[in-house]
């Protein structure tokens, strides 16, 4: 088990979880959003790739209403 | 009209069928602001990037009512006050929509959420070299809003006043000063409380308005939404159209001839 940061919260997850795995335990995988993962934002094609581990800092950005 | 059907309004090599640009802020629900938006006939709006609220899954987006495909999404950076802020918003906003048009604004103080201009001009350049075509928020200064077209500005945007004020354009001096001197096209952003401040601007040779506060705050958005669209519309053919001259004695509308 691993705990990161996401979103300034506090999270518990499974060993060699990746990005995608994160999207798509919180059901964001077909929204439209950006990942920033200890400040480095990255790109669509590696969100399998990226594995997260012990004390990262995800951030799930998207668009809302603004002026 | 043949005069109006050529008048075509481009950003940043993008055509655009409205010159009204509306925010998607201050709205009572998603609903409300898809409506608002199809009933100004804007197809630009501008977002803004937050955190996705992680606790809350089934909560809607704004993406699931309004179609990025069809209306062109312009992320901005509200809510930033300084340069680093900006930039780290709209390179996510890139990489979220794969979008290089953005709308800059850095903010330098709470109160008046007046610009920035230093590090607007810093994150212009920065960003102009990153391949964005950035649409900049910025004061009426006409040397300023000179140094941002210089700096690779893709459209400049001076206050009209304060953002959410309603006070109107404040200085119409300084916004012509500006139209007259600028290559790229101007946006009157921020402070337009009603539909005729709208019409104000484009008469002034303003290329386009962005709206938020004016419609979403209205006690019917929906309707004012439509009253901007038409706003907007009868201001650029009023432009287009030429005005009169002022005088100040009167000139009878009808003929002295054959009078009885």
């Amino acid at each position: 088990m691993a705990k990161i940061q996401l979103n300034g919260k506090k999270v518990v997850i499974k060993p060699k979880y990746s990005i995608f795995d994160l999207l798509k335990k919180y059901k964001l995988s077909n929204k439209k959003v950006a990942i920033e993962h200890n400040g480095i934002i990255i790109p669509k094609v590696n969100y399998k790739k990226k594995l997260l581990k012990n004390n990262d800092k995800v951030e799930v950005v998207t668009f809302i209403g603004g002026g | 009209m043949d005069k109006l059907k050529k008048d075509i309004f481009k950003v940043a090599g993008k055509t655009l069928n409205s010159r009204l640009i509306v925010g998607t802020g201050k709205y009572k629900n998603f609903l409300e602001t898809a409506k608002a938006v199809k009933a100004s006939g804007a197809d630009m709006v501008t977002v803004a990037v937050r955190r996705v609220n992680i606790l809350d899954k089934k909560k809607p987006i704004l993406t699931d009512y309004i179609n990025p495909k069809k209306i062109t999404f312009l992320p901005n950076t509200a809510g930033c006050f300084n340069s680093d802020d900006a930039l780290r918003t709209l390179r996510l906003a890139r990489e979220m929509g794969g979008w290089k048009l953005v709308k800059l604004e850095v903010l330098g103080d709470k109160k008046t959420l007046y610009p920035n201009m230093i590090e607007t001009i810093k994150s212009t350049k920065i960003l102009t070299k990153e391949g964005f075509k950035v649409m900049v928020y910025c004061t009426d200064d006409p040397l300023l809003a000179k140094k941002l077209e210089d700096n690779g500005a893709s459209a400049i945007m001076p206050l009209a006043s304060p953002i959410g004020s309603g006070l109107g354009i404040q200085n119409k001096v300084n916004i012509s000063l500006i139209i007259k001197q600028s290559k790229v096209p101007v946006i009157v952003d921020a402070g337009i409380g009603t539909a005729s401040d709208a019409t104000i601007a484009m008469e002034l040779g303003c290329d386009g308005v962005l709206i938020n506060s004016a419609i979403a705050n209205a006690k019917k958005p929906i309707l004012m939404a439509k009253a901007f669209k038409d706003a907007v519309i009868s201001g650029r053919s009023s432009f287009l159209a030429g005005r009169m001259n002022k005088n100040y004695f009167a000139s009878a509308s009808s003929p002295i001839r054959g009078l009885i």
